[in-house]
């Protein structure tokens, strides 16, 4: 941290800040993973990184926990020094990896057992604590089974659990439904919700456009080690400058003339479905895109629906960089 | 999942005081011992190959060798205790490198703890596995008629040089496990430096037939060092120099690799 900085102007010992990095850089010889990110992390709020596979997600999470020494730049996590007082970090944080990090040969409540027993939760009490933490994520019919028999959405949950023996000021938690079905998903984000609602700072990172939408107050979108936007999910699609116009055919046969009508009124290439029947286009106003729905109707093309949306995350990330936020540029699965 | 709110409260309200270093390690030691329970066929592979050896070289070159089979027993079940525990070590490498390829290792390092908790938990389940698995090879060859002349204490010592034997070669194989990230690689390689160190040694035979230059080898070979300790041990006649040659090894490899294990996994990424 500076020196010069008062200690209510620097945002590092702040007590509303719970993250503040400054310009982290982790290189892996040719690999720029993590390339000066500068963060703030406002205590109690869920804060998401989004990026594409290989952004440096991982790595930027890693040394934030103290896993992983930065090359350069400084970062306090509930205002504590990485490199000074990596105990004190440690003490307050909690981070549930990409990769489950459970001992699979162990049944669920003995992983529990014993991670409550290094926080130093003595014989009954941490059986006691471990139960209780079982009890609270649906997992206490499976307690005595082995992970390794476990379904990937009880891991997750039990992973998150063993984030929580002694409750986080911070809490990590990279990539945390990746892989998982629609109602597994369901359930982390629901229990993510109810950790910030009850004072934990979450850091999440994901490649979802929606999963971040849908739980973060901020987002920062990275890709190649950089940091490349920051807002609220509103601020960045605001940042994009347009919205889009749906419309949904009664006829799909007309679709072909209803994407020239669009492409023609709207300068803008328009999207169809696989059926045909839904069309949409960037319009840059909504003046614009009635004046395009006015023409369609004259033209003799019927509508069942039309709506102005949003930009998705998608569209967000495709704006920023050029490139859609699916694309990958590195190998997946590396060991860290 | 009403209870959450109720959860965090008590985790945050009852923060246990931070725990010691030797309370860390127990904890460690304890989860070696849950490995034993729920993995109960390693000691399997643990006890084959010896087993193997045994038969094998008693009943087959025994004659030969010595004279008689149970002359051949009596000089070699010693040495393959020691070859037992030698080999042996290789496994707690492929654990390690089992459990850092999976991010368990990442959850216990973001702990605040002793940071070589870990680790001495590895060499809890370590000496555990070399007591049983020399325990059975012993009863093995007592029930094929070896009998230790020096009696239950000359057993006792053997078990406990032993001990100090695995604890000394864990270390080799804790640095290869934080270095090498394939469990198999780590069995190669350290098999693949183990094998000549144990047939180049007196544990099958006498070095009195082989070649100068490779007496030369036997006979400062640390395998042979601590067979002929065992031997002293288990036969009678053990002498001081006996033990100090027998204990160079552990005690030069525990020196130079446990600081080496701490700096190359506290700079891991
Ligand atoms: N230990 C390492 N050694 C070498 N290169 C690494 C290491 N860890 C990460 N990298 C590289 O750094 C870059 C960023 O990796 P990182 O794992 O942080 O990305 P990520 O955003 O988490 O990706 P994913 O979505 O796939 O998890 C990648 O190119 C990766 O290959
Ligand atoms: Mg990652």
């Amino acid at each position: 941290m500076t020196n010069t900085a008062s200690p209510t102007n620097d945002p590092g010992r702040s007590p509303a800040t719970a993250i503040s990095a400054r310009g982290l850089v982790k290189h892996f010889g040719d690999v720029k993973a993590v390339d000066g990110i500068d963060l703030d992390v406002p205590r109690g709020t869920i804060f998401a990184i989004l990026g594409p596979n290989g952004a440096g997600k991982t790595t930027f999470m890693r040394m934030l926990a103290t896993l992983s020494r930065p090359d350069s730049g400084t970062a306090t996590v509930m205002g504590h020094d990485l490199v000074a007082e990596p105990g004190a970090v440690r003490s307050a944080i909690a981070m549930t990896g990409q990769f489950a990090s459970l001992d699979e040969d162990l049944t669920g409540r003995e992983n529990m057992v014993l991670l409550a027993r290094l926080w130093g939760f003595r014989g009954r009490q941490a059986t006691r604590r471990a139960n209780d933490l079982l009890a609270a994520f649906n997992l206490a019919d499976a307690a005595h089974k082995q992970v390794k028999d476990y379904s990937g959405g009880m891991r997750r949950r039990l992973d998150i659990a063993a984030s929580l023996i002694v409750t986080p000021g911070v809490l990590f938690l990279d990539e945390p439904t990746t892989g998982l079905d629609p109602k597994a998903r369901q359930d982390v984000w629901r229990m993510i919700r109810r950790l910030a609602g009850a004072g934990v700072t979450i850091l999440l990172t994901t490649q979802y456009l929606d999963e971040a939408d849908q739980l973060a107050a901020r987002i920062a979108v990275i890709d190649h080690g950089r940091k490349i936007a920051e807002g609220t999910s509103r601020e960045l699609k605001a940042a994009t400058g347009s919205g889009f116009l749906n419309v949904t055919l009664v006829d799909p046969a007309q679709a072909d003339a209803a994407v020239a009508l669009l492409a023609d009124a709207l300068a803008s290439d328009p999207h169809r479905n696989v059926e045909g029947g839904q069309v949409s286009v960037l319009a840059n106003s909504a003046n614009a895109a009635n004046a395009a729905v006015g023409k369609l109707l004259a033209a003799g093309i019927e509508l069942t629906d039309y709506s102005m949306g949003q930009p998705s995350l998608d569209d967000v990330f495709f704006a920023l960089t050029g490139h859609p936020a699916e694309s990958t540029d590195t190998q997946e699965g590396e060991r860290p | 999942m009403s209870d959450i709110d109720a959860i965090l409260n008590a985790g945050g309200a009852n923060r246990p005081p931070s725990s010691s270093a030797a309370s860390n390690a127990l904890v460690f030691g304890w989860r070696a011992m849950l490995k034993f329970k729920h993995v109960p066929e390693q000691m399997f592979d643990l006890v084959m190959t010896p087993i193997m050896f045994t038969l094998l070289f008693t009943f087959v070159f025994g004659g030969a060798l010595a004279g008689s089979t149970s002359d051949y027993l009596q000089f070699f079940l010693p040495g393959i205790l020691v070859q037992t525990v030698v080999f042996n070590s290789v496994y707690s490498g492929m654990g390690l490198s089992t459990d850092l390829s999976k991010g368990l290792f990442d959850r216990f390092r973001s702990l605040p703890i002793w940071a070589l908790a870990p680790f001495a938990g590895l060499m809890v389940g370590d000496i555990l596995r070399h007591l049983i698995a020399g325990l059975i090879i012993l009863t093995i060859g007592l029930i094929l008629g070896y009998r230790p002349e020096a009696g239950l204490p000359g057993v006792i010592g053997a078990f406990t040089m032993l001990i100090a034997i695995g604890f000394g070669m864990g270390w080799v194989f804790i640095v290869l496990g934080l270095l090498i990230r394939t469990p198999t690689t780590v069995m190669t390689v350290g098999f693949s430096f183990l094998f000549p160190l144990v047939f180049a040694s007196n544990i099958m035979v006498e070095p009195v037939t082989m070649p100068g230059w490779l007496r030369a080898f036997v006979e400062v070979n640390p395998v042979s060092l601590m067979t002929t300790a065992l031997r002293g041990f288990m036969g009678g006649g053990i002498t001081a120099t006996e033990i100090g040659l027998a204990l160079i090894a552990p005690v030069t490899l525990t020196l130079l690799l446990a600081p080496l294990t701490l700096w190359i996994y506290l700079r891991r990424e």
